[in-house]
């Protein structure tokens, strides 16, 4: 990635507030996958795009330093959790990747769904995010 | 699941437990905690002996794939308990023996007893599968256990080497057995091993009968190392000993024995499979006991001699289906005596092929070498070692008193009784059976006495190795003595296995008769006959011919060591991989235009024979919704923007015009009031334009096309092609739709995505509960691709490396 050279105070202050607005959205976009437009997957591209921006206006070690994650790990991690969800159908007799859902009653939250597609898609999340991030990063540092 | 099912997970079980365990208890050896498995599984199986004994079974099942006929059932009668025991009890002997041999120090030990108990769960899975899918895939993890212990050592190349050899050409026998199981599934709708069985009458006419045959027994004759198949087991004795004494003699190479026994129901009586079995075996038994003779290294004698002795059970089997074809009575039980033979010789086999590559492990083990020619005069120094080998060279050489006697007593009787046939044309050529069985004979005897010769005799040379020879320790001489042992007392007293193990195994392979019908008895003094004296011509030969070795080991022959098979399996494989390298040359131009040619030019070759073979044409679009004005002007500029693509001379300019289609594919799916997919294909755009842009500064300045035109033609044919297809292929599909009234799929999804899965947005109800193994795998896939990303970026070749 062509980093960028210039220290424009300007941008990289909106931009860094852009950043925590689109997580945010990013994070409200995971959520109301069940019901509205949404998803595990737009969620993560949606993070991934914050964390290409901050990459973006500001030098690759201050990014680095902003965003301590190291990425492939969650390839891994959202993998194995999208897998091992699959498990909870046959635990109750059913087949793999049997969703389950219901409906609780939590103060302050009132009537609330939840369902095991939940950490389903917190998997498809975490690959999504961290796909993106890999293959951005990696032909970013390319020297070759 | 059952107790069996838990017998077979053990050594698996066990095989995972090692790995985690071996850090902490580095010091004890840990073949001490492997050696629990086989033994407790062997004292598990001798329950099962009172059942078999009796002409009873066992028979478990859990259900696996059973929408496809693929179950794991475990059956347990005589046969599969006799290998179960065979497996099991040798390889409690085996693992003992390793202790001693492996060094605990030097060796990675977790690495050798996961492979090694990897294979032993393999095996007792085979033998005990009567599911036809279970047995391939528990027969496939025994090839994989076994090339992964021949290259234990696999800094040493020719270890690689016999691996892969013995990969290879097991993998492809157990391929096309796989094949001949299709078959048979094919032609009685069931893997299960017994309900074949129960089903073959008729089978013999069916044209497929012989395709399947053949099939199954290119499975059995490779993992059996049959000719020409055996060049793989000289190779395979890169392994370590006790894996030598274990896999390639005594339980693995038998799985295809195992196999022609346990199909011989099924396909005996059939004239081809009459003389395919005894043909391969008989040039297999000669074969390999005059290859045996030229051998210089004691491993490589005793692999020849087990092709050998392998061949020599193969064509026991081949003769005994003769009692299937007979049906019933006095002439059945004429031929059963080649099964019962079989089944003893296996056993016994098994006991003296053992103790003798235990012995020949000692010996090299303590010199240093296995080369015949620096050996010599080993009898003093290592006298426990040389009453070993004695005897077990003496059984494998068919003589008094040892059991190797009478197994090979009752070949000569089983062959000799061949020759009285009056079917499958035995009447003109039958006679040569027991002429080329004694011939191979001759040479299995000369074998034998060479070896014992010049290990044992001789003088006796310090010079010719690098450590001071002493006998074995004590435990390593265990396990050979046990088996010694067993030579010894079964040669003597054979009665004791005849009705306990021969007979039911017997039964097991001709289900017609009873153990009582059997009436199976050894004797090891039965006259003067014609058998005997073949052995004593034997002995009197083979002396003549050990005697008079200094005139004949001169010949070029004698010299020539390495088998000229293996050249065409070296020459095979060299073209194979040249071949392969030729093909994808010509294919991987590096160039990503000509792969998209190939892709859609087959795409359009498979959906247009398809679409003209069904006759799919149709055009009905009147039921089709109005279109409102402004999508008419989107639709031209997409199609505008489209055909500016090929014109455009700067990237910059192309990135932002294939971003506009992108935005503009969005826009469509935002008007048809599909908003997910309008935010996805918004995000992917971006992000492809951020990674477009990244890759832009590493490309090269466009240079001008300056391909030929017809090249240019093709193509544009092919582009246009592929669009006028995916439109007819849209349309026909649609007014087909129509005609047909099929109800829409989405209708079913309206009704119960909020019902079934709790989520009022349909497409995510979908993706991730109705069609969540989709998900999964594609996340998979995602995975996958970035790790080649790194991989290919990071870790990339620096020129020069094959691919």
């Amino acid at each position: 990635m062509k980093y960028s050279k210039s220290h424009d105070v300007l941008q990289q202050t909106l931009i860094t507030v852009a950043a925590y607005f689109i997580l945010a959205f990013s994070f409200y976009l995971f959520f109301a996958g069940h019901n509205d437009p949404g998803g595990g997957f737009i969620g993560g591209l949606m993070a991934a795009c914050a964390f290409i921006l901050i990459y973006v206006v500001f030098d690759r070690k201050k990014a680095h330093e902003a965003i301590k994650i190291s990425f492939v790990p969650f390839i891994a991690v959202g993998l194995l959790l999208t897998i091992a969800v699959g498990f909870i159908g046959i635990l109750f007799g059913q087949a793999y990747l049997e969703q389950f859902f219901d409906y609780f009653h939590f103060p302050f939250f009132g009537k609330v769904e939840l369902t095991t597609a939940l950490p389903f898609d917190l998997g498809i999340f975490f690959v999504v995010v961290a796909m993106a991030m890999v293959v951005t990063l990696t032909i970013a540092e390319d020297k070759g | 699941m059952s107790s069996l099912h838990i017998a077979i997970l053990i050594p698996f079980m066990m095989a995972i437990l090692i790995p985690i365990i071996y850090p902490y208890t580095k010091k004890i050896h840990t073949g001490w905690f492997v050696l629990l498995v086989p033994t407790a599984l062997f004292l598990y199986f001798l329950t099962f002996l009172p059942t078999t004994t009796e002409g009873g079974y066992e028979y478990v099942s859990l259900s696996w794939v059973p929408s496809l006929g693929i179950n794991v059932d475990l059956y347990v009668d005589g046969l599969s308990l006799l290998f179960a025991l065979l497996i099991t009890g040798i390889g409690a002997l085996v693992v003992l023996y390793s202790i001693y041999y492996l060094d605990k120090a030097s060796e990675r030990l977790h690495h050798f007893y996961v492979y090694l108990l990897m294979f032993m769960g393999a095996m007792v899975g085979v033998v005990l599968s009567d599911n036809l899918i279970v047995l391939y895939i528990f027969w496939e993890l025994t090839s994989l256990a076994s090339a992964l212990l021949i290259s234990y050592w696999f800094h040493r190349k020719a270890s690689v080497y016999g691996a892969q050899k013995s990969m290879l050409i097991t993998v492809f026998g157990g391929f096309a057995m796989l094949a001949g199981f299709c078959i048979l599934y094919g032609m009685t709708g069931t893997f299960s091993v017994r309900d074949i069985i129960a089903q073959t009458e008729g089978m013999a006419g069916s044209t497929l009968f012989l395709a399947a045959m053949i099939l199954v027994l290119l499975g059995a004759f490779t993992k059996s190392a049959q000719f020409p198949f055996h060049i793989w087991l000289p190779d395979a004795m890169e392994a370590p000993t006790p894996v030598s004494a274990y896999l390639h003699s005594a339980t693995m190479v038998k799985a295809g024995i195992y196999l022609v026994a346990r199909l011989t129901p099924v396909f005996g009586g059939d004239a081809v499979w009459f003389w395919t079995l005894v043909i391969a075996g008989l040039v297999t038994l000669t074969y390999g006991s005059i290859t045996a003779v030229r051998q210089k290294d004691l491993k490589g004698i005793l692999a020849y001699s087990t092709i050998s002795q392998l061949g020599l059970i193969m064509s026991l089997l081949g003769v005994g289906s003769a009692a299937i074809y007979m049906e019933s009575g006095e002439g059945a039980l004429f031929y059963s005596l080649a099964i019962t033979t079989a089944v003893f010789h296996l056993l016994n086999h098994a006991t003296f092929k053992g103790s003798l590559f235990m012995a020949v492990g000692i010996i090299d083990h303590e010199t240093g070498t296995r080369d015949i020619r620096k050996l010599g005069g080993l009898m003093t120094i290592m006298p426990i070692t040389f009453a070993i080998s004695a005897i077990g060279l003496a059984s494998m050489a068919g003589l008094p008193p040892f059991n190797g006697f009478l197994s090979k007593e009752m070949f000569f009787t089983s062959l000799l009784r061949a020759t009285e046939g009056d079917f499958f044309s035995l009447e003109t050529i039958g006679f040569l059976l027991p002429v080329i069985a004694w011939v191979a004979s001759v040479f299995t005897f000369l074998y034998c006495a060479v070896t014992f010769f010049k290990t044992f005799f001789g003088k006796f040379e310090q010079s010719h190795y690098e450590k001071p020879v002493h006998e074995a320790p004590f435990g390593m001489l265990i396990s050979p003595v046990i088996l010694v042992a067993l030579v010894v007392t079964l040669g003597i007293f054979p009665n004791i296995v005849a009705q306990s193990l021969v007979a039911p195994a017997v039964t097991s392979i001709l289900p017609r008769f009873s153990v009582d019908e059997l009436d199976i008895k050894f004797s090891l003094w039965h006259g003067i006959n014609t058998e005997l004296l073949m052995t004593l011509a034997i002995i009197l030969c083979g002396s003549v011919l050990l005697i008079t070795m200094k005139k004949w080991s001169q010949f070029n022959i004698y010299k020539r060591e390495r088998d000229p098979l293996h050249w065409f399996y070296d020459q095979g494989l060299d073209g194979l991989i040249h071949f392969s390298q030729t093909v994808t040359r010509v294919q991987m131009t590096g160039l990503l235009r000509d792969y998209f040619v190939y892709m859609c030019a087959f795409i359009l070759l498979l959906l247009g024979w398809t679409f003209w073979y069904a006759d799919a044409w149709s055009f009905n679009i009147s039921s089709v919704a109005t279109t409102p004005f402004f999508v008419y002007i989107v639709t031209a500029v997409f199609i505008v923007t489209a055909l500016c693509l090929p014109f455009i001379q700067k990237r910059m300019t192309l990135i932002i015009f294939a971003g506009i289609i992108g935005y503009i594919m969005a826009l469509y799916f935002a008007m048809f009031r599909a908003p997910d997919l309008a935010l996805t294909q918004l995000l992917i755009e971006t992000v492809t334009v951020v990674l477009l842009m990244l890759a832009f500064r590493h490309l090269p300045e466009m240079a001008p096309e300056k391909a030929a035109p017809t090249k240019k033609l093709g193509n544009i044919v092919i582009s246009a092609a592929v669009g006028v297809t995916i439109t007819v292929v849209g349309i026909s599909a649609y007014s087909l739709g129509t005609d047909a009234n099929f109800s829409s799929i989405s209708d079913y999804y309206i009704e119960n995505v909020y019902k079934l899965g709790g989520g009022t947005n349909m497409v995510n109800v979908i993706l991730v509960d109705f069609r969540g193994l989709d998900t999964m795998l594609e996340v998979l896939v995602l995975g996958i691709v970035s790790l080649a990303v790194i991989m290919l970026i990071k870790h990339r070749f620096k020129g020069g490396e094959d691919v």
